[in-house]
């Protein structure tokens, strides 16, 4: 069939069954939003600022395991984008962007909203291709979905110069791909699969470590009956927490720089790591040569370049966690786990020591709390999004996951303004749920202006501010590490938090006791309509544990209380 | 891993990738960003294919260049990465020499490195040598006494035995 390029860009959407477009039109991408204007196979979104739009189709893959897909201009549209392609890039999430680019006669000639996008999202995109002729369209746009989400996914730049959306060629979306030079392997070696086998059932002390790899390939379900099967305890990385369930009796917590003791004893001194998808990342590991010394290591990963990368694996195995799950829990049927009932006490006593705990307070609210009492109310049937600092890592250790794809947030990048866009998306995708945004007072202002998005388009997000008037995390370091020299942290000027919603078209609260704050929530999943919620925290309040960057993981700073 | 195998080490890898636009900027920037080394790098479409040799000379231990060829890998054009062990390895020198310089004494140094004077102009004279990388550093450091003006390498080339 004859159509521009445009319409091409538009069919491929739909075709692949994209339901929501995040974006926001300019120069080079006019066309395309013509197309867009006259078709209704999919919606699109006009967030308030490019970068909140890649943010809100990251947090809509994120929650669906779907490919996101945004769509900007050239340029600034563009540059804006980047921040949102190297946080899905670092965390391995499946999005197709489209950026316009000025037409192919002026690339070069530093035209008007020229900028090199190739160029610049090489390093932070799986794959990026800039389109030079109306012939090889359909199979770029083709390729681009079949990158993003296959083997170890990521985003990927599709950049179209603005004559191409013009020009006029024949459209046939090819139906398969054939990349002669990208094959992903998906199914794991079998005889080491086998080997592995046989050094977990010789273990003393094994654990499961899991990392988001488990939950991009879906696998929540094998590895809680890899756990159950064996009777081996299970750490969870920020990125899988929900993958084993909260009230998973195996599941020891959250482990790195503010995992829980046992979490971190246990890693620490386990003698067989079982690593499923997860990367050995250096909030995780601590000081390497410290780290889990003991131990023998299989590694799971469908990305070979993170086996062997920072520590030396004895049983690498190249596959996806569910293909190879698939394969090794029947191996383990006659698996004795008495052998490690011994190991699942001395941990159990270590959790029993140091749980993770807080003090609590009846004349100020303490952000744990907020947190715990948001799982009371809500619990399952939320989805969490959260910016970055201290209020994503409370969110980490104490909200009850139960399931993956509950927990959304950046965590290989650390990009602040990441979680009220990705809330915009993952509650495009998923209405029935109550979506709630943990931020805190730095990080909301960060893509503050999506406000209006969610307004205009009433996507009902919840944005509990947990406000400390500090950039919490890095006044926390300055704390411990600094002397105390706050050096541009404080933020003690603020906007009025409830006027700025409501001077958007959302609603606000102002909240500082227990009981103000049940009020506001349930307030809040009453009136479906987007609020930010200030609740005024314990201001030095600290994310404990805490292992100081490039610390070993055993050396943990606790909760005062429990140092005895 | 034992100190031996944490050797830096001179190493050259052949990388055989579709011969697409900024396919070569992937590789380069790759090396560029992972903070690897490039001693030198050849690139050039292989005939009756859509592919290309990239030659690169680079400096590592054994898990950096377990790195290098595993990233290498994951780029979408990269079809396949040769880290050469036993290999025939070539590199070509061009050298301008002063007309002035003894042309027989310049001839005879070219033809022990298997070379010669490709090309003679009114003042100058260019020399061309074609061998193993060692040789050719050999021969450079030879050539220094006829007061060479302009040295350029080619990089290194290398196939597989």
């Amino acid at each position: 069939m004859q159509m521009s390029g445009a319409q091409m860009v538009c069919e491929a959407i739909i075709a692949e069954g994209v339901k929501t477009v995040f974006g926001y039109p300019g120069g080079a991408i006019m066309h395309v939003y013509d197309e867009i204007y006259k078709q209704n196979g999919f919606e699109h979104i006009l967030n308030r600022h490019e970068q909140a739009a890649v943010h809100a189709a990251d947090g809509y893959a994120r929650a669906t395991g779907e490919v996101g897909v945004a769509m900007v201009t050239s340029g600034p549209g563009f540059t804006n984008a980047v921040t949102g392609l190297a946080t899905a890039y670092m965390d391995s999430i499946p999005l197709v962007v489209i950026s316009g680019q000025v037409p192919l006669s002026l690339i070069g000639t530093d035209g008007f909203q020229e900028i090199d996008a190739v160029g610049i999202s090489r390093p932070c995109t799986k794959h990026n291709f800039l389109v030079r002729t109306i012939e090889e369209l359909p199979r770029i746009l083709k390729e681009a979905f079949y990158i993003a989400r296959s083997g170890r996914p990521g985003p990927v730049l599709v950049d179209v110069p603005k004559d191409i959306t013009v020009a006029v060629g024949n459209f046939i979306y090819p139906e398969t791909v054939n990349i002669p030079t990208y094959k992903p392997t998906y199914k794991g070696n079998k005889k080491q699969i086998e080997k592995a086998v046989e050094a977990i059932k010789k273990a003393k002390k094994p654990l499961i470590y899991v990392g988001g790899g488990a939950v991009l390939s879906n696998a929540s379900d094998l590895v809680r009956e890899l756990a159950e099967k064996t009777q081996i305890p299970a750490v969870e990385t920020l990125m899988a927490r929900g993958v084993m369930g909260a009230k998973n009796p195996l599941l020891l917590g959250m482990l790195g720089m503010h995992g829980n003791y046992a979490s971190n004893m246990a890693m620490s001194e386990t003698d067989l790591i079982i690593a499923l998808g997860a990367r050995f990342d250096d909030r995780v590991t601590g000081k390497l040569s410290e780290f889990a010394r003991y131990a023998d290591i299989i590694h799971v990963d469908i990305d070979p370049a993170n086996i062997a990368k920072l520590v030396d694996v004895d049983y690498p195995i190249v596959g996806d966690v569910y293909d190879v799950l698939e394969n090794m829990i029947p191996l383990l049927e006659n698996v004795n786990t008495d052998r490690y009932q011994a190991w699942r006490e001395i941990l159990k006593r270590y959790d029993t020591l140091h749980p993770q705990s807080y003090v609590d307070s009846d004349d100020v609210l303490k952000p744990q709390w907020v947190i715990e009492r948001v799982g009371e109310l809500v619990g399952e049937n939320a989805i969490i999004t959260s910016d970055v600092g201290q209020h994503q890592m409370w969110a980490a250790q104490h909200y009850p996951f139960d399931r993956p794809r509950q927990w959304i947030n950046s965590g290989g990048l650390g990009t602040m303004g990441f979680g009220f866009p990705a809330a915009l998306g993952a509650k495009r995708a998923f209405p029935e749920k109550t979506v709630i945004n943990v931020t805190g007072d730095g990080s909301i202002l960060m893509n503050m202006q999506e406000l209006v998005t969610a307004a205009e388009y009433k996507i009902p997000v919840i944005n509990l501010i947990l406000n400390n008037h500090f950039l919490g995390m890095v006044r926390q370091w300055q704390t411990f590490f600094y002397e105390k020299r706050y050096s541009q942290t404080d933020l003690t000027f603020q906007p009025n938090w409830k006027a700025l919603a409501e001077a958007c078209g959302g609603i606000g609260y102002d909240v500082a006791t227990k009981k103000e704050f049940d009020a506001a929530l349930k307030d809040a999943i009453e009136q479906d309509k987007v609020c930010f919620m200030n609740i005024a925290i314990n201001r030095f309040e600290n994310v404990l544990p805490m292992v100081p960057a490039g610390g070993a993981l055993f050396n943990m700073m606790l909760p005062q209380s429990e140092e005895k | 891993m034992g100190a031996e195998t944490m050797k830096d080490e001179r190493r050259v890898i052949s990388i055989i990738v579709m011969n697409e636009s900024s396919v070569l900027a992937r590789v380069t920037a790759l090396f560029a960003g992972r903070g690897y080394n490039i001693e030198s790098l050849t690139v050039a479409p292989i005939p009756n294919s859509e592919m290309s040799h990239i030659t690169i000379e680079t400096k590592g231990n054994a898990k950096v260049m377990e790195q290098i060829t595993k990233q290498l890998h994951k780029l979408i054009p990269v079809y396949k990465v040769i880290e050469h062990e036993e290999m025939v390895e070539k590199e070509m020198v061009l050298v301008k020499f002063p007309i002035a310089e003894n042309l027989s004494d310049i001839a005879a140094l070219c033809k022990a490195y298997n070379g010669g004077i490709v090309n003679v102009g009114k003042e100058m004279i260019i020399a061309q040598v074609a061998d193993e990388p060692m040789r050719i550093q050999h021969f450079i450091e030879a050539a220094q006494r006829y007061n060479p003006c302009e040295i350029v390498r080619s990089g290194v080339v290398a196939i597989e035995r």
